[in-house]
């Protein structure tokens, strides 16, 4: 019996030691590419250890498009949009969660569903509220404000709301606590794992937005650009420098593969909160 | 009187977006799509755009391309999921945590920097791929200009992308299920192939079915690969319906015939999702 387990542990890591490493393939090259000049990254057989040359490519990518300031835009961008989403969805969720007033299943079942309607039926008319009614193009509120309408973060605050003891808010009640002051002071800091787990995944997706910024984002205003619209407007170009655009993937990608690596269990949590049923 | 206002205070602000970025948008998007945007001002003529998507050659190319996927690489990706979900959930596993990073890892990358990663990687004349087929005495590949090539291209990056993503919610799947169930069968003689087919597939049911309903909304919508990597091309070999649709309305400015693609995509979804529910999700 021991014996055949042995054999079955073999067995799984003679298949899974290599799909692993092909899964971490492309990761490893786009780190080796940022640090190669460029004839390097272009010759056979592929170079598969870094070169000294991330620096220099770094400043090519900065003379190709203004990197550095997109890197900030974005980061502002992800922030704002995060504290926002977390703050709306909370509250949302809250509501939800713990009144019962006149007509709540009615709009709970309203913004559920919408879960299920892709997003391409909304964003033509999005982009013509922000670019047409609002004219706030080529601003961080274009990126951002549409976004807010998130309905999966209202769902998931309002599980986490629902699994507080209703004995606890019940009990401030009677103390005489005003609503918004249970929501901040009592139920809010209690959801905080929750809170973490949505922030997570908020951030990382303004992050990597690209559609969306790319619609509401002119090129031609280098400096308002989000850094994944940045990048993507180098790729396809002839005389750009590839070592500079592999700087960028890394600088956009390991600060995320750093964080995962310490908040497994958060990243987790938020992506698996969609797909298991209660 | 207060008391009962409460709630509704607390849903104002994320209603007011919800109502102005989500809800008008569903409905002003069907008028649009009877509406000719083409002619200034425009004109309502409902047969404009609805009669064109059923003769339109492009978009009968970015439909047919976009079943492709659909059909290929969504379940080999699910079965490919479900393989390794079971695999980091096996007792018999170490060094678990290095795995998990291999395959998880993917989730957090953005698609503009792996698009920019695989472009190299499949390049034609230097690229790691066809460098590897030549090792191995085969080769090169025209991986980015010849249709069949450019097409396994897109599903080998959106396969890469998105298998751990659904290993993920498959493992939260797994782990719900009781252990002393597969203690029983063992004890009962099952071998781990019966425990999987009578065990694990019944029990990850639900959440398989919500990773295909998942992956075939994400599939339809499926643009910033086909966009940075091969350009919908060569010709429109990779159009998808993404990219049609981004062509479409924000190069041409066409919002009316977009939105008509926005909402093909909005049935086919529907269409899909409740197929698979009639299929796998009878309790």
């Amino acid at each position: 019996m021991r014996r055949q387990q042995f054999i079955r542990s073999i067995w799984l890591h003679v298949f899974l030691v290599p799909l692993a490493l092909l899964w971490l393939a492309p990761l490893w090259l786009m780190f080796v590419f940022s640090t190669l000049p460029e004839r390097d990254i272009f010759s056979t057989p592929t170079p598969l250890l870094p070169g000294g040359d991330f620096f220099t490519n770094l400043q090519n990518l900065n003379a190709d498009t203004n990197f550095s300031r997109t890197l900030l835009n974005s980061i502002a961008v992800s922030l704002i949009y995060t504290v926002l989403s977390v703050l709306l969805t909370s509250l949302a969720g809250y509501a939800f969660a713990r009144f019962r007033f006149w007509g709540s299943t009615a709009l709970f079942t309203i913004v559920i569903a919408t879960l299920t309607i892709p997003y391409f039926v909304v964003v033509i008319p999005q982009y013509i509220l922000i670019a047409r009614e609002f004219k706030i193009t080529n601003t961080y509120w274009a990126v951002v404000l549409p976004a807010l309408a998130n309905s999966l973060g209202v769902f998931y605050m309002r599980q986490s709301f629902l699994s507080l003891p209703s004995s606890l808010l019940e009990a401030a009640r009677i103390d005489g606590a005003g609503e918004w002051r249970i929501f901040f002071q009592i139920a809010l800091p209690l959801v905080r794992p929750a809170m973490a787990a949505l922030s997570l995944i908020l951030f990382l997706t303004a992050w990597n937005d690209y559609l969306w910024p790319l619609l509401v984002l002119s090129p031609d205003n280098k400096a308002a650009l989000t850094a994944p619209v940045a990048l993507g407007s180098l790729i396809g170009l002839t005389r750009v420098s590839w070592g500079g655009i592999m700087v960028g993937a890394v600088l956009m990608t390991v600060p995320f593969l750093i964080l995962f690596i310490f908040l497994q269990r958060q990243f987790i949590a938020g992506i698996a909160a969609g797909g298991v049923k209660d | 009187m207060r008391r009962n206002l409460t709630p509704y205070t607390f849903l104002l602000p994320y209603l007011l977006i919800f109502g102005v970025f989500w809800a008008w948008p569903i409905l002003y998007s069907i008028y649009l799509s009877f509406l000719d945007t083409r002619s200034f001002p425009w004109a309502w003529n409902p047969g404009v755009n609805w009669g064109r998507i059923f003769q339109d050659a492009t978009f009968q190319d970015a439909l047919r391309n976009t079943f492709l996927i659909l059909l290929i690489q969504v379940p080999l990706m699910l079965a490919l999921a479900t393989a390794l979900a079971v695999a980091l959930n096996s007792q018999l596993l170490k060094f678990r945590p290095l795995f998990r990073f291999a395959f998880f890892a993917p989730v957090v990358v953005g698609a503009v920097a792996y698009s920019a990663v695989f472009r190299l990687i499949f390049n034609t004349d230097f690229g790691a791929v066809n460098s590897g087929l030549k090792a191995l005495g085969l080769g090169p590949v025209d991986w980015l200009y010849a249709p069949g090539p450019a097409m396994t291209v897109i599903i080998l990056v959106v396969t890469w992308r998105w298998t751990g993503y659904n290993a993920i919610i498959i493992l939260a799947g797994l782990q719900s299920i009781p252990k002393d169930i597969y203690e029983a069968a063992a004890i009962d003689g099952a071998t781990p192939w019966q425990q999987f087919l009578r065990i694990t597939l019944p029990g990850i049911r639900p959440v398989l079915l919500f990773c295909f309903v998942l992956s075939i909304i994400g599939t339809l919508q499926l643009f910033t690969e086909p966009f940075l990597i091969t350009n919908s091309g060569p010709g429109t070999a990779t159009m998808t319906l993404g990219t049609y649709l981004y062509q479409q309305g924000f190069r041409s400015f066409n919002f009316g015939y977009a939105s008509a693609i926005a909402y093909t995509v909005a049935l086919l979804a529907a269409v899909f999702s409740l197929m698979q529910l009639r299929f796998f999700g009878r309790d």
